[in-house]
């Protein structure tokens, strides 16, 4: 047990963040070679205040027409994704392993705040797929690829939950959660997750069409 | 001569289309999968391939498309819908797609999604999904597989350089005609024909001196009296329309965009002013120009809305009494998405009308009149297809109307096309005009 927990907390997590970033930085750097070469025209029209115009607006909640109509989605969307990303870096309990590891630290929440934060994007996640399952224009866009990535975005905090109450399995549910979370780091730049890393430059161009060339909102 | 009427659907609702059903019997299962695959490699890159990366498939855009909600929120006509049906499935197949998933793809691409670009205000990535619906359409016009009626009008484009088989001599005449009808009403009222050196060059959509001539009449009666110094071409090039852009057909665009700008360098005017067109508009301020590697049209091209807009700022055209009856306002995707010109036309209608009643929703996110982006002009076998798919637009002017609007004002032809059959259809008894039409009922005339 020892040995595997040093493995997925040793040199998996070293290897799933450098999958993670070099992933990530190898879609972009592909990204913006494939546009240079076959669509050279987007380096032409991005605009840097358009593009952030358009940017701003999509991600201040209600910032836009389609948040505003549809204010349970937007809080939910927007709750889930700052949960999403704030849980991890500043939970306790990976804080500590930092320090431990690097000998570097930074605040983070109170075991409690952690707890209910891990408990919205559980429900969130429980939210995102009754909406697959309920709502037919979603069902019908939906393959199990989707099914599979919102379980990859799940697993890692349903996991982590549970290791934290210590409930029966906590050690085995543990591992369970660190190869979770490497699973989804890895996943980020090879999965239509990937839309964390393309969302700036997919709104931006858009914002930048919008703005610049049709002088009209975008949001 | 009447031709035969011809049937255009079965009883289970597939609709015939010479075009695509004509275009797809002469296609191999190698012929498709080979035109696909030179297409997506050849002309897609890092856009489609992001989109498609990029979505995750929240159906958030259904709500911004017309035919989604005329069609109580069936999810096949959701924007991510139709690209689910059509360009996913190429792509998942990697072009190895068969005749029947051709010719719905065909239907989809060019009579279901009018490229208003509304969803990608809704998306919140911001997914271009008329662009990814042009891939398909550009796709089918390389297999052949183009609906008659719009094939029609490409041809037209291609062989005449305008899109209603109009002659030249028949162009210049009906300059002349309505130059000499005009005079009856004012004496000294010219329409300058090469006018070399003019400050404009005045250019029209085909189908004015086709079908609507009077427009011609009253653009060359506004532009006398608030004395524009114009011109209108006798040389092809002075359409302005393109329905290729609509096809797919990318080259013949490229040529009629040429042969309009040439028109505008060899004329030596300062800049192009058009009628009231929406989608001509796309094509040479927005489409068309990229085509011919202008970032930006060569030559500065000003709608009739923002024209319209200046002449009243600028008191060159004078008003004898506003318009008494209650008017409501379509904005034009091409033009309010597609140039912003919302205000400019608010500006517009509240100089000349007494009583403006806006509609709900407006602006940048005012309906499609589901006539645009070529849909029209598939003609009669899609025309129920088209009322259908935008009772939204209907509800949408109802609702105007139980405010008292009684007037529909809508700056483009398309919109004018299609907002015509959904008050016939629907039953909504409005009235319908051009900006154009107003400002020359009720602008001060020398007696």
């Amino acid at each position: 047990m020892h040995d595997v927990y040093n493995f997925v907390s040793g040199p998996l997590v070293w290897v799933s963040f450098i999958i993670f970033f070099g992933g990530c930085l190898y879609r972009l750097i592909s990204m913006a070679v494939l546009a240079k070469k076959k669509d050279v025209f987007v380096y032409e029209y991005m605009s840097f205040k358009y593009g952030l115009r358009s940017i701003f607006h999509w991600i201040i909640p209600f910032g836009t027409v389609k948040w505003r109509k549809n204010p349970i989605l937007t809080i939910v969307t927007f709750t889930f994704h700052i949960c999403l990303i704030l849980v991890p870096i500043f939970l306790c309990a990976h804080v500590i392993l930092w320090k431990e590891s690097w000998d570097i630290g930074w605040w983070y929440f109170s075991d409690t705040t952690a707890d209910i934060l891990t408990g919205i994007v559980i429900a969130c996640c429980v939210f995102f797929l009754i909406r697959r399952i309920v709502l037919p224009e979603v069902k019908y866009l939906t393959s199990v690829s989707d099914y599979v990535i919102l379980a990859m975005v799940a697993a890692p905090f349903i996991t982590g939950f549970w290791t934290y109450h210590q409930w029966p399995g906590c050690k085995i549910i543990g591992i369970v959660h660190i190869v979770a979370g490497e699973i989804m780091l890895v996943a980020i730049p090879f999965t239509r997750l990937i839309h964390m890393v393309y969302f700036p430059f997919t709104r931006g161009y858009i914002g930048s069409e919008f703005g610049a060339v049709r002088n009209a909102k975008d949001w | 001569m009447a031709e035969p009427a011809m049937k255009q659907s079965d009883e289970t609702g597939e609709i015939f289309d010479k075009g695509i059903d004509k275009g797809l019997a002469r296609l191999t299962p190698e012929k498709i999968e080979q035109v696909i695959n030179k297409v997506l490699s050849a002309e897609t890159g890092a856009r489609l391939k992001t989109y498609v990366n990029t979505c995750v498939h929240c159906g958030l855009c259904s709500e911004a498309c017309h035919y989604y909600l005329s069609h109580d929120n069936d999810p096949k006509f959701s924007p991510a819908g139709k690209v689910k049906q059509t360009i996913w499935e190429i792509l998942k197949k990697k072009g190895k797609v068969d005749h029947k998933f051709l010719k719905k793809a065909a239907e989809i691409a060019y009579t279901e999604c009018n490229l208003c670009r509304r969803c990608a205000m809704y998306c919140p990535f911001g997914i271009d999904i008329a662009y990814l619906i042009s891939i398909v359409r550009r796709i089918c016009h390389m297999l052949g597989v183009t609906p008659l009626y719009i094939q029609d009008t490409a041809h037209s484009h291609s062989a005449t350089l305008n899109q209603m088989w109009v002659k030249e001599d028949e162009w210049v005449d009906s300059l002349f005609w309505q130059e000499e009808e005009a005079q009856d009403e004012i004496p000294s009222l010219r329409i300058p024909v090469e006018k070399e050196g003019a400050e404009i060059f005045y250019s029209v959509i085909a189908p004015e001196p086709k079908f609507r001539a009077q427009l011609i009449y009253q653009a060359a009666v506004i532009m006398n009296v608030a004395g524009v110094d114009f011109t209108m071409p006798a040389t092809p090039g002075w359409d302005n329309s393109d329905q290729c852009m609509f096809t797919g057909d990318y080259e013949i665009m490229g040529r009629l965009k040429k042969a309009h700008f040439e028109t505008a360098m060899r004329l030596k005017v300062k800049r192009i002013v058009m009628g009231e067109c929406g989608h001509a508009f796309r094509s040479v301020y927005d489409v068309g120009n990229r085509w011919l590697a202008w970032k930006m049209p060569p030559i500065p091209v000003t709608h009739a809305v923002e024209f319209y807009y200046e002449l009243l700022k600028q008191g060159k055209i004078k008003i004898t009494k506003k318009y008494d009856k209650p008017v409501t306002l379509q904005d034009p995707c091409n033009i309010s998405r597609g140039r912003g010109l919302h205000e400019k036309a608010r500006y517009v209608v509240n100089a000349l009308c007494e009583e403006f009643i806006d509609m709900q929703p407006n602006r940048e996110h005012n309906y499609c009149c589901c006539a645009g982006g070529g849909v029209i002009n598939t003609g009669p076998p899609y025309k129920m297809k088209r009322i259908d798919g935008n009772r939204v637009k209907a509800e949408q002017l109802f609702a105007a109307k139980a405010r008292g609007a009684k007037v529909v004002i809508a700056p483009c032809h398309n919109c004018h096309g299609g907002i015509e059959d959904i008050n016939h259809h629907y039953g909504l008894d409005m009235e319908l005009h051009f900006l154009g039409d107003i400002i020359y009922k009720i602008m001060e005339k020398p007696v």
